[in-house]
């Protein structure tokens, strides 16, 4: 690990001083650490943010609202989390294990680096680690890789199980930092490669996540988050889908799908949402409309297996929201 | 070698383990040394990288150490190389398999992850910490009874990790205790006795 500058933030302006000036946020560290180690990430200065008085869960008529160092595991095992937005502590649970869910924090679980095998790899070319140097999973092992928004210059997934479902809930979050205290929706956090896949987020130099809010929608209770894996936990998604649905009288009156493991970032689906409105809530209209979701997907040598997987676990999934009571 | 890290072993490839372990143990007492108060003001204030270190307070297994260390040492490192702690194993050291783990304040983590310096203050059990004097946990006592290992290496991050999984409540059925063990690896396949050595001190922890 190469040597760096280390500082408690004492305050939230502190903090956000000393990342406008480069240095790198340190909250649970279960990302930055390793990387720093394999010198993915060599940040000359480091602000550890774990005294700011962001760890908080607060439940509200309208929303969940969830402070960016609350932990993963502490989020999960929250009374209101669980009665108001269950879709929540079933994703967490899904994602990492027990020990890195009791470290790693909510704004870092946003803001992981991505798990594409040729990024920790230094002696193979990747776009995101050295912008230029070429992209070793397109001609290389690309199972585990994007079939949405990729790019001639990358074709990594999103990891984070946790976006997925936010996206889907439509939740906002309150950012602080240079240009002040703006609100964006999660979706709105993640860029597509493009040709810059090394910026991965429309967050500014310094600027913090404060917060994030889960509107309590008539969806929200009957939600469910499906991870198909090569393994039943501690493992990450090949496909994942989070569905919420609002059903009156049998018919959809208003669904929210997102997918993981299939696009460079989060992919709420919104042309499926369009087929289901109206729709009787039972597989045959969810199978009719989850045909729609690999419209515009584009695989790679190893992983047309999502175009299939995709799908099926978008119907599947809204088959077990469907069966909440 | 590349850059000199905390992280690295002692120098010297002649050197025998032994010599490495009691070379460590020299500097622990060497670092055990009080911090001088006007130091301790100037390493936030005006570190100059690779020579930065910070004081930092721990308490492990109810001993207080006081200690100055490199913003790179990992809680692992901390416990392995300057407390002479060597019951938490070094696996991947990235995370992955949990051969590392140890409670913080109460809490399972890999310590391989774990910045010493995000630590001050904290609380840490580790392996040596967990019996009464000569007398084994319960959980200890199970994985004997259970067979629940075979080269033990990973054995005392599963029981660090059992010990969480129990306390939060997790260990109730054999499919519950697979899911929340999943973070620590066995490569010997000693699965089934870990899992049946879980339920076996879960079911005495509720009676």
């Amino acid at each position: 690990m190469r040597p760096f500058e280390f500082q408690r933030a004492a305050s939230e302006s502190e903090a956000i001083a000393a990342g406008a000036a480069g240095a790198r946020y340190l909250a649970g560290g279960t990302t930055l650490v390793d990387l720093m180690r394999e010198e993915v990430e060599t940040p000359e200065k480091i602000v550890d943010i774990n005294r700011l008085p962001l760890n908080y869960i607060r439940a509200t008529d309208e929303a969940i609202v969830i402070g960016a160092l609350a932990r993963m595991s502490e989020v999960a095992a929250n009374q209101d989390v669980r009665r108001l937005q269950p879709l929540i502590p079933e994703t967490l649970t899904e994602g990492a294990s027990p020990q890195l869910r009791n470290v790693a924090s909510i704004g870092g679980n946003l803001l992981q680096r991505v798990r594409c095998p040729y990024f920790r790899m230094l002696d193979a070319p990747c776009n995101k680690r050295v912008p230029g140097s070429g992209c070793s999973a397109i001609d290389g092992l690309n199972a585990g890789h994007a079939i949405l928004g990729t790019s001639e210059h990358c074709v990594a997934t999103h990891p984070s199980d946790l976006a997925v479902s936010l996206v889907a809930l439509g939740a906002m979050l309150s950012l602080k930092g240079p240009r002040g205290e703006p609100t964006i929706p999660v979706e709105e956090l993640f860029r597509l490669p493009e040709s810059t896949p090394h910026l991965e987020h429309t967050l500014e130099p310094g600027e913090l996540i404060v917060e994030v809010h889960i509107p309590n929608g008539p969806y929200a209770r009957k939600a469910r988050y499906l991870k198909v894996r090569d393994r039943s936990s501690y493992e990450f998604a090949l496909v994942s889908a989070a569905a919420a649905l609002h059903v009156e009288n049998g018919i959809i009156k208003e669904v929210r799908i997102a997918a993981g493991g299939v696009g460079t970032r989060p992919w709420r689906m919104n042309a499926v949402e369009q087929a289901l409105v109206g729709k009787t809530a039972a597989r045959a209209s969810y199978e009719i409309a989850a045909a729609v979701s690999t419209e515009e997907t584009r695989p790679l040598s190893h992983n047309g297996f999502k175009v299939k997987l995709l799908p099926a676990t978008i119907v599947r999934a809204l088959e077990m929201a469907g069966d909440v009571a | 070698m590349t850059d000199e890290t905390a992280e690295l072993h002692p120098p010297g490839l002649t050197m025998s383990r032994r010599e490495a372990l009691q070379a460590t143990a020299g500097a622990v007492a060497f670092a055990a040394l009080p911090l001088p108060a006007e130091a301790a003001a100037d390493s936030t204030a005006t570190p100059a990288p690779p020579t930065h270190t910070l004081p930092l307070e721990v308490t492990v297994n109810g001993r207080v150490h006081q200690l100055v260390v490199d913003p790179r040492l990992s809680v692992l490192d901390m416990l392995r190389e300057r407390l002479s702690l060597t019951g938490t194993k070094k696996g991947c050291n990235q995370g992955a398999c949990g051969a590392c783990t140890v409670l913080i304040d109460g809490q399972r983590v890999n310590a391989c992850l774990a910045l010493a310096v995000m630590y001050d203050g904290a609380k840490i059990t580790t392996i040596e910490g967990v019996a009464e004097g000569e007398a084994l946990h319960p959980l200890q006592v199970a994985f004997i009874e259970h067979d629940a290992f075979q080269c033990g290496y990973c054995t005392s991050g599963q029981i660090m990790s059992g010990l969480g999984c129990i306390s939060e409540g997790h260990a109730s059925s054999a499919e519950e205790i697979s899911y929340w063990m999943s973070g620590n690896i066995c490569r010997c396949g000693a699965y089934p006795g870990i899992v049946a050595a879980v339920a076996q001190a879960a079911k005495e922890d509720r009676t």
